[in-house]
């Protein structure tokens, strides 16, 4: 124990930086936040309120205001709770099971990531558009997907399809299969298995990431962009009503709304570091 | 709960794990399965208790054939070679588990549970840690939970993978003789894996030694030490000294006590036990030179060197009681001569 430490103290000067070094670094790394991060969050707040507190409530009272926030709740309502359950599902196929292509999907779990928001929304109006694959049946059978809420729900679908597996397979990876296996040979069924073993281990993972999925669901933009056709009242989501709004120098309204997302962001950011500390306490 | 299986094949991928296994084990037994790693022992352990699927074969558990029956309804006990207690729940909870997810209509009422769970808790001698989560032991005493949690759902067969294999040796010293106790008292049929040759003599009644996925012999942990089938078995079980003809003088071999003449190619294997040491007395007799000794508690184990063919010398082990030892006053360098006793030819 006391060579540990003694070695630990060793370590600690040799790795010692000088003074000016270390305030520098920290100085460029705290300025940057403030420049970058904290300020604009301040800027959407005091523009949010910058004709009082009466224009900032009537702004978020518009209708158009009130049905982007009812599509955008709509949206993360249907796309987080589907996405939790592919999500477990990926997770659970690659660290349960072994089949060819295993590495393959792997892979395609971060595709959405890597491809461009604006792609992916364009993906889906190959597909569902009047011009696209599917475009001739939906008209026939007088179904609308592109410049829909079912465009939209398809396209915030796809793009936080991966923050759940994401969080769960290395977790998954990590903690085996032997618990889950020892369940069984006790002669509990599937479910029990699921919920008394695997659920309790996972589910601060879990929680963390439905919470990123949830607040990536809400804020998406390019992707909902392309796919929705901006129609006001109809198919505009919160982060469009934002820039319809600006787009027509309604500073108060943009901001306005902006200011929810950016609150979201906030609470978002809470509960992760909360969840990060149960975490790490398991 | 006799235990038969027939035929049991595995591959992984193109990986052969078990090739053809045919094994009996009557009930009551608590046999090793043992073998060096990826011998496939841990493999047949899993596919008798229904959480790997053999790809061809039969696993009778009773006269009742299980094959295709899921773990969860072969009334086997597991305890996995990390333990794997449930590291959400305490000690109790980890016990009472099997017992709790039995259909309604089986399940105990969580006062006999509790009864249950505490009477298993004396059985392993832990029911003080009874409110503990399982990072809160060591290693000895999950071993022991994991134990008790196995045998609360009164399984016909227990099975253990590498029971000891992450413990301190004094704590494995002591669990194995724990094991055999309590195997004792509940006679229920246990099989273990192993790829420790003095672990599985200690403890079983019954060893399988098991290379390559296959079965190189069965028997009782004597008859394996004392007539091993083949080369590998006498290899693995125990200390071996191996004397290819082709590599010794004739001369020397007959004169030690091992005839070379009939064997047709076969090599001498001998135990170290089975070779006589004295001082060397006439040139008549086999010589080597004595290099060096070790104390093995109650037996000294020495270390010869003796001039081979083509120049080359080798290295022959013999063993014999300290007292004896002792009383020839040998030293480093001295010459001696040898006699073996006995040995076994194989191919």
């Amino acid at each position: 124990m006391n060579a540990v430490t003694h070695t630990q103290t060793i370590t600690k000067r040799a790795l010692h930086d000088p003074a000016w070094l270390k305030w520098t670094i920290i100085a460029i790394a705290l300025g940057f936040i403030l420049l970058f991060l904290c300020l604009p969050l301040w800027i959407v707040i005091t523009e949010a309120f910058a004709k009082g507190w009466s224009a900032y409530w009537s702004a978020l009272g518009q209708p158009d205001a009130q049905a982007a926030l009812r599509l955008t709740l709509l949206t993360a309502l249907i796309t987080v709770p589907l996405n939790t359950l592919l999500g477990l599902c990926a997770a659970w196929a690659i660290t349960r099971f072994e089949f060819t292509g295993k590495s393959l999907l792997t892979t395609l779990i971060d595709l959405p990531f890597s491809v461009s928001p604006v792609i992916s929304g364009l993906i889906f109006v190959l597909l569902f558009g009047a011009q696209g694959w599917f475009g001739p049946w939906l008209s026939d059978h007088d179904l609308k997907i592109i410049f829909a809420v079912p465009g939209i729900v398809l396209a915030t679908l796809f793009i936080t399809f991966p923050f759940v597996a994401r969080e769960l397979i290395p977790l998954m990876q990590e903690m085996g299969s032997e618990e889950e296996e020892a369940a069984l040979s006790l002669g509990a069924n599937g479910w029990q298995m699921f919920f008394q073993i695997t659920l309790p281990n996972i589910k601060w993972a879990l929680l963390y990431g439905v919470l990123l999925c949830n607040a990536r669901a809400m804020g998406e933009f390019g992707a909902v962009s392309v796919v929705s056709g901006h129609i006001r009242g109809m198919t505009n989501t919160l982060p469009l009503h934002v820039e319809v709004s600006y787009n027509e120098y309604d500073f108060v309204g943009a901001f306005a709304s902006a200011s929810i997302l950016a609150g979201l962001a906030i609470v978002t950011l809470v509960l992760k570091s909360v969840l990060e500390w149960r975490q790490g306490k398991h | 709960m006799s235990i038969v299986l027939t035929n049991i094949t595995k591959n992984f991928g193109k990986f052969a794990a078990l090739n053809n296994i045919d094994l009996e084990i009557p009930e009551g037994e608590l046999v090793a399965l043992l073998g060096p790693s990826g011998c496939g022992k841990t493999t047949l352990l899993r596919i008798i208790a229904g959480l790997e699927q053999a790809d061809s074969g039969r696993v009778v558990l009773n006269g009742e054939d299980k094959t295709e029956q899921h773990v969860s309804h072969r009334g086997i006990g597991f305890v996995f070679q990390h333990y794997a207690l449930f590291r959400h729940m305490t000690v109790f909870d980890n016990i009472a588990f099997g017992l709790r997810v039995k259909p309604k209509k089986h399940r105990p009422s969580e006062a006999d549970i509790a009864k249950k769970v505490h009477a298993l808790l004396e059985l392993v001698q832990l029911d003080w840690l009874h409110d503990r989560f399982p990072d809160q032991l060591s290693g000895g005493q999950r071993q022991r939970i994991a134990l008790a949690r196995a045998l609360a759902v009164e399984p016909d067969v227990l099975l253990l993978d590498e029971p000891f294999g992450a413990l301190d040796a004094s704590v494995r010293k002591d669990l194995r003789q724990w094991l055999r106790n309590l195997h004792h008292e509940l006679n229920v049929t246990s099989i273990f894996v192993t790829h420790d040759q003095e672990e599985a003599m200690e403890v079983a009644s019954q060893v399988v030694v098991l290379n390559h996925g296959r079965i190189e012999q069965q028997g009782a942990p004597s008859d394996i030490y004392d007539h091993p089938a083949n080369a590998f078995v006498s290899r693995f079980i125990g200390q071996t000294n191996i004397f290819a003809p082709d590599d010794h003088d004739a001369i020397w071999l007959q004169t030690s006590g091992l005839p070379v003449n009939d064997q047709n190619g076969k090599i001498a294997h001998v135990r170290p036990h089975d070779i006589e040491v004295e001082k060397a007395s006439d040139e008549a007799s086999a010589h080597a030179v004595l290099k060096d000794w070790q104390h093995l508690g109650a037996l000294i184990r020495i270390e010869l060197v003796k001039n081979a063919a083509h120049g080359e010398s080798a290295t022959v082990y013999a063993e014999m009681p300290n007292e004896q030892f002792k009383r020839l006053h040998l030293h480093r360098g001295d010459k001696v001569s040898l006699r073996i006793r006995n040995a076994h030819w194989f191919h």
